[in-house]
């Protein structure tokens, strides 16, 4: 009965469609068409006595079954079910007594009150009965909270050491799991600490499941006590664990103490542990030895050297008999050949031999990781093989293709055609989303580094859009044809692309086209009046925002004036969002007497750190991480100045700067982004430049780290720059050990002078100190003695009053402002030994926005031109070109345009 | 002998008899059973459900459920009465001050409809104690004199020295037979 059960759940596995029930006597399969009511009718059998052990084994399996697809079951019949259950005790039945546990474990979540078995399985797990006792432990753990654990933890403690394996491996997995956390309140994880004894015992036992799954229940018991698991890690690696299953667990911790001690820059005890790690490369165990190579390649920080002997057990892998191992080793060579392509290379002769392994999973790993390592030349080649099977793996496989020729394309930039032609040849096929969006993503990626590629891209992509059931995809789609389109050689035709998804397609889709086709009349003069028509024709739409988006840019288009296009259609509302929010509610509490000034909202701040991880992560999986529309650091300093009234008083905020360490033990030393992790001053000091309409607020976040001193009357004195006025200083009263605390210093610009707003600030810290007992921190008297402490000097330069802007059409921007307040002068920039150096520094001397992605300098080139957008302090737009060229040091021709000629001369002024 | 026992097998058919052992937390239920089932003392915890087990008395096979006695079990009982022939209510002859709550427990269980037609053994248990109330006190105690339309008999008995146990049962296993 027992087998015929488990021949039923296998029927089951396979998709539940009609292999015919092999126990149950023909038809297909016997659980197909089960109903919840009904079963939990027939359970009432389990009251009646004697007790019929095959019926009710059979009713048994069906509750299980309707439990495992997942079907709800209230508490109340949850509750009746498992009280019925409860009198199948009665029956020695070996089968339905193990049938009991497990619909014991099954329902022991939803039914109220099942501590009602403790005592029945307590006894068969203390019983005679070997079959029953591992079933019964398991059983019990998952019924019982903790103020019954107590009651069982004699028996536990006696089950973790018993001599039989299966009995001591139930123990201490339950245990395992009833040492994760079980919900508030749960004592559960404690009195699994008291085990600890026991589970060192069973460490030691024969069993290798035994000695692993101690070693598991052990570790996970010591887990937060570092020094415990040092010891563990140091013990059991000069003793040698039998098993295997351990000493893979056990490379493991290794490897997490590796990488936490890389973390604290304290590596002087992980050689011992990379040893361990080495040494298990040669153990007998195949497992072993490749959970060791796996480790080695995955560690942060392996040297070239250290990788060769993990690469060449893994090649030695790649041509075992067993297809499990040329997989593990295949697929770990794929990992690596992203971060140690040279390292792969050396496997190459053996990833050929698998491009035609007859396991397509392995084939498929084998011909990207090539595609990752190998020449130029041998891609035709392989593109070839991948086509030939494509059709044939899996989504998750074939996004592990995508990725491989997007990195393809980066690194042979003239192999785009062939690439290009099979991603398309993808796109057409069936596939999921997320395989789909891979492939936009790496199309996209091509066409933005490499403009040979694009029109071929955007053709590609336009045929996509004609057939694509992903609103996300198509939208993005639409909005890059928008961007790229008007700026191709003809752009006429991908007008009646967009057009039709106007027609088919729903409203989002619908409304991203609208968008698409108004840049179009924005750019093409002679597509103009087609435009025009197609737009017309949009405001019959039967949506809100479509319609609304079509009359708001034919209106603009009709205009035909440069600027407005490029303010309205091209380069849009640059503001922050959540600001602007809240501005336009003070507006309409204020009763809206003036029209509503947008300059008076801070442009959006561009999140550079975020476009660097991104930058960094090219290549490995790119998870496109969505704008998040919670708070930004902006609107957290908006929020906290809102309750300093002084602070409120100075009116929006327009920027504010990186920290600045003003204690770094070198002088002169004023790079903004250095970052100290442990300083070694009395006083750590870094300040924060706020910059308003009209005044600048530097915050002062000072650090105690004397815990013999307890400083009162903090405040900071300073010399400002000439034409500056210091309106206010609001000082801090005390100041703790290591407790941070903030002074801030209002000071008012200067008001017509725009060059006097550069300077230098020189502050010093004055304070009064007493001394204090370091463990309490009560001051020893209440006298103390004045003191100061000297700060480094605060710059005040450009970019502290400039914000980073995006103009997606830069040219559109550029003719918009004109040349009305236009400079230029050139500047020879001597220190500069490359482009790309003089690039980096430009933009963060004048702290703007790369605009055209020109902050990228192809290589090879000896001239470039770079362009910056920003918005200066009171709104004005200001637009920089530099044209850079490479002749001993290098030379800059730099043009400034802005909507205040004082602006112009200032950043002019301040270059060079 | 041999026709002594098909006379029994006939008269109880293929059926066992299911019994349950009622009373409060630390009566000696649990001693009872196992000393039934086994014939010995074993050490009991206090029992946290049930114990079920089947119990040979003189060829007789009986199915007896010993279920927890603590507050938070009682509540449960309820949940096992149906189709039980017999109850053996145990009660500890030496805990004066719980006689109370254990003669309401008796009372109330009694009302359940699903047993009404169930024998009762009342068993004043721990008799071995010095001080332990007698057959009589414990009668008494219990209001034993008002029950009605009950087949029920009490017990001075000793589960831990094996004392007054056959009685019972002997009268059981009759009682059961007649009953038939």
């Amino acid at each position: 009965m027992y087998a015929s059960f488990r021949k039923d759940k296998k029927d089951e596995e396979e998709g539940g469609s009609g292999m015919g029930g092999t126990g149950a006597g023909g038809g297909s399969h016997a659980f197909a068409h089960l109903e919840k009511t009904s079963v939990l009718q027939e359970a009432r059998l389990f009251n009646a006595t004697p007790v019929n052990p095959r019926k009710c084994t059979h009713i048994l399996a069906k509750i299980l079954y309707l439990l495992q697809q997942g079907e709800s079951v209230s508490p109340t019949e949850a509750t009746e079910t498992f009280f019925a259950i409860t009198k199948l005790f009665q029956c020695p039945d070996p089968v339905l007594r193990r049938m009991v546990y497990l619909g014991i474990k099954g329902l022991s979540n939803l039914s109220d009150d099942v501590i009602i078995v403790t005592s029945s399985l307590t006894k068969d797990m203390t019983g005679k009965e070997d079959a029953y006792r591992a079933a019964a432990i398991r059983a019990l753990c998952t019924i019982t909270d903790a103020t019954m654990l107590q009651a069982i933890e004699r028996y536990m403690k006696q089950a973790l050491v018993e001599r039989s394996p299966a009995i001591a491996s139930a123990a201490l997995v339950s245990a395992w799991h009833m040492g994760q956390h079980r919900g508030p309140g749960s004592t559960g994880p404690d009195v699994v600490k008291r085990w600890v004894n026991e589970a060192q015992e069973a460490v030691s036992s024969d069993s290798i499941m035994v000695q692993y799954h101690a070693l598991g229940l052990l570790y996970h018991i010591r887990r937060a006590d570092r020094l415990a698991v040092t010891k563990l890690v140091s013990k059991l690696t000069r003793s040698s664990l039998k098993s295997p299953y351990a000493v893979c667990l056990l490379i493991r911790i290794a490897c997490q103490l590796i990488e936490e001690d890389a973390d604290e820059a304290a590596g002087s005890s992980t050689s011992i542990y990379f040893d361990f790690v080495e040494s298990c490369i040669r153990h007998k165990s195949e497992m072993v030895i490749y959970e060791a190579a796996h480790a080695i390649v995955n560690m942060r920080r392996t040297t070239n050297r250290e990788l060769v002997p993990a690469i060449s057990v893994l090649q030695l892998f790649c041509s075992s008999p067993k297809a499990t191992l040329r997989f593990a080793a295949v697929r770990t060579l794929n990992q690596v050949s992203m971060t140690h392509p040279a390292a792969v290379t050396a496997c190459n002769l053996d990833l050929e031999n698998l491009i035609t392994d007859s396991n397509r999973s392995i084939a498929t790993l084998a011909i990207t990781t090539l595609l990752k390592t190998g020449a130029e030349s041998s891609v035709d080649r392989l593109m070839k093989q991948i086509a030939s099977f494509v059709s044939e793996i899996s989504d998750e496989f074939k996004v592990v293709v995508v990725q491989a020729i997007k990195s393809l394309c980066l690194k042979f930039p003239r192999k785009h055609g062939i690439l290009m032609n099979f991603l398309s040849g993808m796109l057409r096929d069936e596939g999921g989303l997320e395989y789909k969006t891979s492939i936009a993503d790496t199309i996209i990626t091509i066409i933005e580094e490499n403009p040979e590629a694009k029109e071929n891209g955007l053709a590609h992509l336009c045929e996509f859009i004609e057939d694509c059931e992903h609103t996300t995809l198509a939208v993005r789609i639409l909005h890059l044809l928008g961007a790229e389109g008007p700026r191709t050689s003809n752009p006429n035709r991908y007008i009646r692309y967009i057009y039709n998804r106007v027609i088919l397609e729903n409203a989002t889709v619908r409304a991203a086209a609208v968008s698409a086709l108004a840049r179009f009349g924005a750019l093409c003069d002679d597509l103009l009046p087609n435009v025009l028509v197609l737009l017309s024709r949009c405001q019959m739409d039967n949506d809100d925002e479509v319609r609304d988006r079509a009359t708001y840019f034919k209106v603009i288009l009709e205009q035909q004036q440069q600027n407005l296009n490029s303010q309205f259609i091209l380069n849009g509302l640059q503001v922050s969002l959540s600001s602007l929010e809240k501005a336009l509610h003070n507006y309409t509490l204020s009763g809206c007497d003036a029209p509503f000034d947008i300059k008076s909202v801070p442009a959006a701040p561009i999140d550079v750190s975020e476009k660097k991880a991104k930058a960094g992560e090219m290549g490995m999986t790119s998870k496109k991480a969505d704008a998040k529309p919670t708070a930004t650091r902006h609107d957290m300093f908006v929020e906290k100045f809102a309750a300093i009234p002084q602070i409120a008083q100075c009116g929006p905020l327009f920027r504010s700067s990186q920290p600045v360490e003003l204690t770094a033990c070198s002088n002169l030393n004023l790079d903004p982004l250095r970052v100290i992790p442990e300083s070694e001053t009395e006083y750590v000091v870094q300040c924060i430049k706020h910059v308003f309409p009209n005044h600048v607020v530097l915050q002062f976040d000072c650090t105690n780290t004397l815990n013999d001193q307890l400083l009162e009357k903090v405040t900071v004195d300073m010399e400002i720059p000439d034409g500056f006025e210091l309106v206010e200083i609001l000082a801090c009263n005390k100041l703790e050990y290591n407790v941070k605390d903030t002074i801030y210093a209002i000071l008012a610009s200067p008001e017509d002078e725009l060059s006097e707003w550069i300077g230098t600030v020189s502050p010093t810290l004055k304070f009064v100190v007493k001394d204090c007992d370091p463990n309490t921190g009560e001051p020893d008297s209440d006298e103390g003695y004045p003191d100061e402490y000297v700060l480094e000097d605060l710059e005040l330069s450009v970019s502290d009053y400039v914000q980073r802007a995006m103009k997606a059409n830069f040219p559109a921007a550029w003719e918009e402002l004109g040349p009305t307040n236009e400079l230029e002068d050139t500047y020879v920039l001597s220190s500069m030994k490359t482009l790309d150096e003089a690039v980096k520094s430009i933009i963060q001397f004048l702290g703007m926005q790369p605009c055209e992605r020109s902050d990228k300098v192809p290589e090879g080139k000896s001239s470039h031109t770079l362009v910056l957008a920003g918005v200066f302090r009171g709104g004005h737009d200001i637009l920089v070109r530099a044209k850079l060229a490479l002749s001993e040091g290098v030379t800059m021709q730099l043009t400034v345009r802005s909507e205040n000629p004082d602006v112009s001369e200032l950043i002019t002024a301040t270059v060079g | 002998m041999g026709g002594v026992m098909s006379y029994f097998r006939g008269l109880f058919g293929s059926r066992e008899m299911r019994i349950l052992i009622l009373g409060l937390d630390g009566a000696g239920k649990t001693t009872l059973l196992y000393r039934l089932q086994v014939g010995e003392v074993v050490t009991t915890i206090p029992t946290i459900g049930f114990n079920v087990e089947q119990v040979t008395y003189k060829n007789l096979k009986f199915q007896v459920w010993d279920l927890g006695g603590q507050t938070s079990i009682r509540p449960y009982w309820r949940c096992y009465y149906s189709n039980t022939d017999a109850i053996i209510y145990v009660v500890d002859s030496a805990d004066r001050d719980r006689m109370g709550i254990s003669k309401q427990e008796l009372v109330s269980m009694l009302e359940e409809e699903e047993l009404k037609s169930a024998i009762l053994v009342v068993l004043a248990n721990k008799q071995d104690i010095e001080g332990a109330m007698s057959v009589t006190e414990v009668h008494q105690a219990l209001g034993l004199e008002a029950l009605k339309n009950r087949t029920f008999q009490i017990f001075k008995a000793s589960a831990i020295q094996g004392e007054g146990l056959d009685e019972a049962m002997e009268w059981l296993s009759n009682s059961l037979q007649a009953k038939k």
